[in-house]
């Protein structure tokens, strides 16, 4: 018996190395050879100071933005050291209070837009930190970012177009816009 | 359902269906008694580790000290992994300087990660620094998945051996298993998760100031190296809180459908090794055909709940309807780029295969869309289910089978050439009864404790709901959870923490009991009157014994909990 415990013993800290150190630090190794700006975070920058990650959502609150899609995270909304979902349930009064307040929010920002709300700009996301959002969705809010900066509504739908990802390999997942990459073209344009 | 949702899930099952074979012929070339071109490529890395750890590789255990030796090896993980959490903060490799985790909360995280759980009561990017997460978590998926492999070699090598007192070497399979199986095809899927986005680095958190002049605290850490082997052991424990669903952990499309084939190719191919090891191929692929069978049909029951969206939302000026510029339906809980169908198709996989990741909140899905992981985890986790372990539930599952069918026309039950007397009938019948037992008693147990029913977030039945899916998936070893619970409460962590053990290791003691008296055996040749069981027939009667023990315990429990809930959803409460 004692035998055994020793060879699991060793076993197992022979394996531990291997699969715990060795495995990591070469994986590590060979993914910041191959892709870089990918593994260490998609890092965008503006001005040259970090102003977040292509893949993590931030929060816009202002008319001239697209906004992203609702987040439970906590203290704030889009918080990535604390990813969540709001876990509520379907039948949970709190889900649907939620989705009116966010439907009378989008209704203020934008008098006279009467078109149902997309549903992704009612539903919170799963990980409180989606950087994307439908095309639906996104061509909901065209009309009062154009109103708010003096643009002509055909150039901005030509710029969600032109951030427009389609399902890739034509059919995986869906088509989706990046609200952040989205906002600084806007930006850039300089209106 | 739109014709894109079908066309997802159909490439995905073409994908994989096509790398079954491959994949099969690879680990039962791995686990074969002779050395082939396989094992002689890494012969000398094993020799080194047998004889640095004492191991004779040509010792052949019998069933007893093939069970000790997993257990005492397993055990050591538990302890290993529950001391690095203790100790963490006097340990390097952590940046954000987290403390130790809580007692309670260590030793359900130890034991859920040695026992292919992975359940997680904690959220990750606030409490495990990068060194518990690479050196204890990402270790265990390793020797947890080589465990379930093991434990399937020997119950195999119980069928296809005759006359034999002995089920192989407990050392070996495992190291064999991490080895050829578990580390090659990590590496390659941690390269691919990379390539779309998943952050593999070792620098702490970044902070960056956002558009509208917020802050932000930017995660990163060694995330692709454990998420590969998370999703290939069928552990299912994220480096990030919101698992898969987080975009550094599942940022494309792409990258999701290589973590969802990730999930169920080894139970998958180990179907095809199964029927090469027994010497006939036909078994392999019946039992897969069964697998498929019960798959299936749920996926697009899911799949359609939830494309039907919420009936909550109608009254509302939202518009839920799917069309080419959203994918509309219940999107509360889901992220955009995975929509309707690969959140669904996601949330199949994970459940019928004991992995327990999650790319979307299961806590917000439809009434009947939470039902299918519910259910599909109470079946036993044997449709696809864990490496190793979801083929060796399937077969106890097989044995019960083919006992009733040896009561309906009066003869003795064979199975694989094997009499299935009465000892093989009552390991099975434990292998199939411990994970039922649990889930219906500490169910109960959790509902009438006030620190059990403290944690629930949503109210009425959906509440309900969340306590017996979290003892589901302790009892099942699937880690998953409806995140609404507080479950990083002693009550809860002592709770599911027992779930976990007693799921895993006496069910695995269990099969490779019948094993040993199995491999002991002589073969019976096959006659005019020996059931086959490579035929449509015997396929539908497994799928039916499944579905009966699923459905007969567990319909009370889902009637008050989805069931009611789909009800009072439909009538407008």
């Amino acid at each position: 018996m004692s035998r055994l415990i020793r060879q699991a013993v060793v076993l197992f800290l022979l394996l531990t190395a291997v699969t715990g150190v060795l495995y990591p630090l070469a994986a590590t190794g060979v993914a910041q050879v191959l892709f870089p700006a990918a593994a260490n975070g998609s890092l965008v920058k503006k001005d040259g100071v970090l102003a977040g990650s292509s893949l993590i959502g931030q929060s816009f609150t202002q008319p001239g933005y697209f906004w992203s899609r609702p987040s439970a995270t906590s203290p704030g909304p889009n918080n990535p050291a604390a990813s969540s979902g709001s876990n509520l349930g379907p039948t949970n009064p709190a889900l649907t209070d939620a989705a009116k307040q966010r439907i009378d929010a989008l209704r203020k920002a934008d008098p006279g837009n009467d078109a149902p709300v997309p549903v992704e700009l009612v539903a919170a996301s799963g990980s409180g930190l989606d950087p994307e959002i439908s095309p639906a969705a996104a061509r909901y809010q065209v009309k009062r970012v154009a109103r708010a900066r003096g643009m002509d509504v055909a150039k901005v739908e030509a710029l969600v177009d032109a951030h427009t990802k389609g399902r890739q390999l034509g059919v995986l997942g869906e088509p989706r816009v990046n609200v952040l990459e989205l906002n600084m073209a806007l930006d850039a344009t300089g209106r | 359902m739109t014709a894109n949702d079908f066309l997802q899930i159909g490439l995905f099952l073409a994908v994989l269906l096509a790398l079954v074979k491959p994949a099969g012929q690879y680990m039962a070339l791995v686990f074969a008694d002779e050395p082939n071109r396989v094992t002689r490529a890494g012969a000398g890395t094993e020799r080194l580790l047998y004889r640095l750890a004492g191991i004779r590789a040509d010792e052949d255990m019998g069933w007893k000290r093939y069970a000790i030796a997993m257990l005492v090896f397993n055990v050591a993980g538990i302890a290993a992994v529950y001391l690095l959490q203790r100790t963490q903060q006097w340990l390097p490799l952590n940046p954000q300087h987290f403390g130790a985790v809580s007692p309670d909360s260590a030793m359900n995280t130890a034991i859920s990660f040695a026992s292919n759980t992975n359940w997680q009561g904690y959220a990750g990017e606030s409490t495990m620094s990068y060194l518990t997460q690479a050196l204890g978590l990402a270790v265990q998926n390793f020797l947890s998945a080589a465990t379930g492999i093991a434990v399937l070699i020997a119950v195999v090598r119980g069928f296809a051996r005759r006359g034999a007192s002995a089920v192989g070497n407990f050392w070996v399979d495992m190291t064999r298993a991490t080895l050829y199986v578990l580390l090659p095809l990590s590496f390659i899927i941690a390269l691919l998760l990379v390539s779309q986005g998943v952050v593999q680095n070792l620098v702490p958190y970044l902070d960056a100031t956002t558009l509208e002049h917020g802050k932000q605290s930017l995660p990163m850490g060694p995330a692709a190296s454990q998420i590969a082997i998370k999703m290939l052991g069928t552990n299912g424990g994220g480096f990030f809180n919101v698992n898969s669903a987080h975009p550094f952990e599942n940022p494309t499309p792409f990258s999701n459908f290589i973590e969802m084939l990730a999930i169920f190719i080894i139970p998958a191919a180990l179907c095809y090794t199964f029927g090469s090891m027994v010497g006939d191929r036909r078994q392999g692929w019946a039992i897969l055909a069964t697998m498929l069978l019960l798959f299936v049909p749920l996926t697009i029951g899911l799949v359609a709940a939830e494309q039907a969206g919420n009936p909550a939302f109608h009254g509302l000026a939202v518009d839920a309807q799917a069309s080419a510029l959203q994918a509309g339906g219940n999107m509360e809980g889901k992220e955009t780029r995975f929509g309707i169908a690969t959140s669904g198709l996601f949330a199949a996989i994970t459940t019928a295969a004991s992995c327990g990741a999650v790319n979307a909140m299961h806590d917000s899905l439809t009434p009947l869309g939470g039902l299918v992981p519910m259910w599909l985890m109470q079946l036993g986790e044997v449709v696809f289910g864990g490496v190793g372990s979801g083929l060796y539930g399937m077969l106890a599952f097989a044995v019960v089978a083919v006992f009733i069918a040896g009561l309906m026309v009066g003869r003795t039950p064979e199975y694989l050439g094997k009499k299935i007397e009465a000892h093989e009938m009552k390991m099975a019948s434990l292998a199939v009864l411990i994970p039922c037992a649990l889930v219906v008693v500490c169910t109960a147990i959790a509902v009438v404790a006030p620190a059990g029913y403290a944690g629930v977030a949503n109210p009425g039945a959906h509440g309900f709901s969340e306590m017996l899916y979290a003892v589901t998936s302790a009892a099942n070893n699937n880690g998953s959870a409806f995140g609404g619970l507080s479950a990083n409460t002693p009550f809860w962590n002592v709770l599911l923490g027992i779930c976990m053990f007693l799921a895993r290791f006496p069910l695995a003691i269990a099969m490779l009991a019948m094993a040993g008296s199995l491999a002991a055996k002589r073969a019976v040749p096959v006659t005019a009157g020996t059931l086959p069981t490579h035929t449509p027939l015997f396929v539908t009667l497994l799928a039916c014994v499944v579905i009966v023990v699923g459905a007969l315990t567990f319909l009370p429990a889902l009637a008050l909990g989805p069931i009611v809930e789909q009800l009072m959803s439909a009538t407008g409460h």
